[in-house]
C-alpha cells in the first residue's frame, strides 16, 4: 500500500477523496496508460532536399495533424529533417520473417547480380 | 533621461522565462511523451527568448552606468532580482493546473506575443528588432500547436470540455492586463492595446471551433507588468533562483 503519495506538478488530482487519481484513458490526466489508447504512427524524415525520407521511429498520437507535430518536436529539434511523412502503423504491411529463407537465400548464390565484374578505368571514381 | 528600453526589455525577458519557467514544471510528467517534448521544447524557446532580451538589457544598463564594477548580466537579470522587481504579466505565473490549463495559458499568450513580436519587427530599434524577427518563428508554431490543443480539447469528450470550461473560469481575468501599457511600453514599445481587436478576433475563431464560449466583458486584475504580482511568482522565483542564491557566482 502507498502510504505517501508525491505528487509532482501536472499529476495534482483536482478532486479529493476520488480513488483513481490517474485514469489510464484520459491524457489529461497524466495517468502511466495516457496515450495507449491514441494509434501508433511510424515516422519518416527527409534530412535535405534531394534526399530520401527514411524511417527515423514511431509515436503515438490521436490524428495525422498531431502526429506530424509530434514527430517535428520530436524527430526534428537538432535540424534532422526539411520534409516529415507519416503513416499509421497498422497499415505497413511487413514480410514474415518465417518466410526468410523463401525470400532473401536464393539470392546468395547469385553473386553476378552485383556490378563487380567489369574492369573500371582509373579515371572513374566513386564506385 | 530614463531610459526606457531598460524596463521594456526587462518586462519582455521576465515574461518568457517565467512563462518557460512553468512549462519547464512539466519536463517528466507531459501527458504522453510526445506532448512532454512539445511542451519543453516550446519552453526551452522561451528561455531562449529570455536571454536575448535579458543580454540587451544588461547592454543598456551597464552603458548608462558607466560600465561599472559590477555589471549586470543575463544571469544577474533573472537570478538576482527580487518578486517586486519582475515585470512579467500575471497570466504566465499562473499555475499549470490540468493540461487544459496549461494549454490555454499558452494560447492566450502565443496569440499576444505572435502580434506582439510583429509590431517589434518593426521598431526603430534595431536590436529589439531583430530579436522579434528571431523569435517570431517559434512564436508562429507556439501558437498554431496550442490552437489545436484548445481546439482538440474544447471539442473533444465532455471531460476535456469541462476541464477547458474551467480554466477559461480561471485565466480570462489575466488577459485584460496583457493591453493596458505601462509607461514603459508607451514610451519604448508597441502600444499592445492597438492589436486587442485581433488578438480577440483569433481567441473567437478558434472557441468558436473548439464550441467555447466567449466570455463577457468582466473585472480584470492587473498589476504584474509594475512589479504587484499574484501569491504565485515568489514560489517560482524561490525554485528558479535557488542554486544561485545558495552557491553565489558557482560554475559549472
Amino acid at each position: 500500500m502507498n502510504f505517501i503519495r508525491k505528487f509532482y506538478y501536472g499529476d495534482i488530482p483536482d478532486q479529493k477523496g476520488s480513488d483513481e487519481i490517474k485514469d489510464a484513458k484520459n491524457p489529461l490526466s497524466g495517468g502511466r496508460g495516457a496515450g495507449h489508447d491514441w494509434p501508433l504512427w511510424e515516422v519518416f524524415i527527409r534530412s535535405k532536399q534531394g534526399l530520401d525520407h527514411k524511417h527515423a521511429g514511431s509515436l503515438h498520437a490521436a490524428d495525422a495533424q498531431m502526429a506530424i507535430e509530434n514527430a517535428r518536436d520530436v524527430y526534428t529539434r537538432r535540424m534532422e529533417g526539411v520534409s516529415i511523412w507519416v503513416v499509421e502503423s497498422k497499415y505497413i504491411h511487413a514480410s514474415s520473417p518465417d518466410e526468410a529463407a523463401s525470400l532473401y537465400e536464393p539470392a546468395n548464390d547469385k553473386v553476378y547480380r552485383h556490378p563487380t565484374f567489369y574492369d573500371l578505368p582509373d579515371e572513374v571514381n566513386h564506385m | 533621461m530614463k531610459d526606457y528600453l531598460i524596463d521594456y526589455s526587462l518586462h519582455l525577458a521576465d515574461n518568457a522565462l517565467i512563462l518557460g519557467q512553468r512549462n519547464a514544471e512539466w519536463c517528466g510528467h507531459g501527458p504522453v511523451l510526445e506532448q512532454d517534448i512539445a511542451i519543453t521544447n516550446i519552453s526551452l524557446d522561451l528561455v531562449g527568448q529570455a536571454r536575448n532580451f535579458y543580454q540587451y538589457a544588461a547592454e543598456r544598463i551597464n552603458q548608462s552606468a558607466g560600465q561599472p564594477v559590477h555589471p549586470a548580466t543575463e544571469d544577474s537579470l533573472a537570478y538576482l532580482r527580487t518578486e517586486r522587481e519582475f515585470k512579467n504579466c500575471l497570466l504566465v505565473e499562473q499555475p499549470n493546473g490540468d493540461w487544459a490549463q496549461t494549454i490555454l495559458r499558452q494560447f492566450f499568450f502565443s496569440n499576444y506575443l505572435f502580434l506582439l513580436y510583429q509590431e517589434l519587427q518593426k521598431s526603430n530599434d534595431s536590436q529589439l528588432a531583430a530579436i522579434a524577427e528571431k523569435a517570431l518563428k517559434e512564436v508562429t508554431y507556439h501558437l498554431r500547436w496550442s490552437s489545436e490543443w484548445v481546439i482538440r480539447l474544447g471539442d473533444g469528450t465532455a471531460e476535456s470540455h469541462q476541464r477547458m470550461l474551467n480554466a477559461i473560469d480561471e485565466l480570462w481575468r489575466y488577459t485584460g492586463e496583457l493591453f493596458n501599457a505601462a509607461d514603459y511600453e508607451k514610451e519604448a514599445g508597441a502600444d499592445p492595446s492597438l492589436f486587442q481587436p485581433q488578438w480577440l478576433s483569433k481567441v473567437k475563431e478558434v472557441f468558436n471551433e473548439a464550441t467555447l464560449p466567449v466570455p463577457e466583458q468582466t473585472f480584470m486584475q492587473s498589476g504584474g507588468k509594475t512589479g504587484i504580482h499574484t501569491e504565485h511568482l515568489g514560489y517560482i522565483l524561490t525554485e528558479l533562483q535557488y542554486v544561485q542564491r545558495t552557491y553565489p557566482d558557482s560554475q559549472w
